[in-house]
């Protein structure tokens, strides 16, 4: 049985996008764009989900994640509540479900839910009344569907097609629940050529099985690109002895002007936040004309809209 | 009880040549999607409005969007105008409950404040449940509530009523 979809096919819960039928990215893309002037009005909402509670559970820190799915609850006119829980090394399975059960009680329709853990949205899923829908706003390495979605939109929106298209995710897959998230999705959506860049230490084993090529070598992978998504390389990642150090890592897998000439000409660059400029990507690209990091942050709310709209209009139903 | 329902174009004439001694130069057409953007789209060649076309789709404004959800093919509002001050003819294919204005009309409102709307309907078939009366019609028809009456548009443009 898949939990995220009703009998009839239609968005339950929206916890992973392995899986997920081209026809529901689809149909959320579309719906995204609809709502896309809704924050160019001089009031910037519309009345969908009045009346609907949605908590923002979030175990592990975020601010522009969170942000954006508040910003998206509140433009439907939804009555948003965040909670940033702290959680301590001993925290288990049964205290995550109290702390549901409590705000099930205060009559909420919606979690979104970040965990360090992967699986936690997918536990709370399993757990929660039939009114009540889910969303992963990123679980530990599993999966990130809302940043996947919203960077299928952008590169809708640049480039028109998937069908056409070759792609290229550079950095630290194997840590990445974002590059996960957007393999299954780019498959999905008919990209024939997704790749994958990065150092053996940071690329999964057996990562080829999602359907993508592998290149160690940044220079040959980004050859004829029409789109490069960075991944942000985490800090700590350096004292895991899985790189010599960040210097090093810039000079093979940051993306320079010079690296990005060898990309289609009229390639985007993609990243979904923070950047650590410098490190995986150098300011001038980040700032520059083919960068289109700012309006994936725009994007992100409407797609996140588009997702709460979906959930809400099937809870009921 | 309809045999025939009449063609569509001498009804939008008509509509045409109500609305046309009331056009000012603040006047915009609007108008509601799907049939309602097809009847307007005429509207605003024959009477040559110098602003242009707005559409709406009220999807994200229903009444009874938690008992059925979110329509399957939402598509954009397009408003090019700023509607401050201004006109607003808004047009749709049938008025029957008034639930669809009053959802449009709450979203005109989220994107300024108009001078006046007025309605423009190709069919009132009544069975109203508002207090919303149209102030342009094509045709005022008396359609039993067990029955729907449909615009459509064929390939080539040609638009036809049906009773169903």
């Amino acid at each position: 049985m898949n939990l995220q979809l009703t009998s009839d096919g239609r968005l339950r819960h929206l916890l992973t996008l392995d899986g997920l039928p081209r026809a529901i990215l689809t149909q959320i893309l579309d719906t995204a764009e609809s709502f896309m002037d809704v924050g160019e009005r001089e009031v910037k909402k519309v009345p969908l989900l009045r009346g609907k509670s949605i908590f923002n559970l979030f175990f592990e820190p975020s601010t522009r994640t969170r942000t954006t799915f508040e910003i998206a609850a509140k433009r439907l006119s939804a009555d948003v509540v965040n909670l940033n829980i702290a959680t301590s090394s001993q925290t288990k399975g049964e205290a995550i479900l109290d702390t549901v059960d409590n705000l099930a009680a205060m009559h909420a329709d919606m979690f979104i839910v970040r965990h360090a853990q992967s699986g936690a949205a997918h536990f709370i899923a399993r757990h929660v009344a039939p009114h009540i829908s889910v969303v992963n706003a990123g679980d530990g390495r599993h999966a990130h569907p809302t940043q996947g979605l919203l960077d299928m939109f952008t590169i809708r929106r640049f480039k028109g097609e998937f069908h056409n298209l070759t792609v290229a995710i550079v950095g630290d897959v194997l840590h990445s629940r974002v590059a996960r998230s957007q393999i299954h999705a780019l498959t999905t959506l008919g990209v024939p050529e997704v790749r994958v860049i990065g150092p053996k230490t940071l690329l999964p084993a057996g990562v080829e099985q999602m359907g993508v090529k592998v290149f160690h070598n940044m220079e040959a992978g980004l050859a004829g690109c029409d789109v490069i998504i960075m991944l942000r390389l985490q800090n700590e990642r350096m004292k895991g002895a899985l790189l010599p150090s960040a210097q090093e890592y810039f000079k093979f897998f940051g993306l320079t002007p010079e690296k990005l000439a060898l990309a289609k000409p009229d390639a985007i660059v993609m990243h979904p936040g923070p950047m650590n400029r410098g490190v995986e990507i150098d300011s001038e690209v980040a700032d520059g004309p083919q960068s289109v990091i700012l309006p994936q942050v725009t994007y992100g709310i409407a797609v996140r809209m588009a997702v709460m709209a979906l959930l809400a209009g099937t809870g009921n139903a | 009880m309809h045999a025939s329902l009449p063609d569509v174009d001498p009804l939008i004439a008509r509509l045409a040549d109500a609305i046309a001694p009331t056009l000012t130069p603040d006047t915009v057409i609007v108008g509601i999607h799907t049939g309602g953007v097809w009847v307007a789209e005429r509207l605003h060649a024959i009477l040559h409005c110098a602003l242009p076309l707005g559409t709406l789709d009220i999807s994200f404004y229903r009444d009874d969007f938690s008992r059925i959800g979110l329509h399957p093919q939402v598509k954009p509002s397009n408003l090019p105008f700023d509607l401050e001050g201004r006109d607003i003819v808004l047009v749709d294919d049938v008025l029957h409950s008034g639930r669809t204005v009053r959802a449009a009309m709450n979203e005109l409102f989220d994107y300024g404040r108009p001078a006046s709307i007025r309605l423009a309907v190709l069919v009132d078939r009544g069975s109203h449940e508002l207090p919303i009366r149209p102030d342009f019609t094509g045709l005022t028809l008396d359609v039993p509530p067990h029955q729907n009456i449909n615009l459509s548009r064929l390939d080539d443009g040609h638009l036809t009523l049906s009773l169903a």
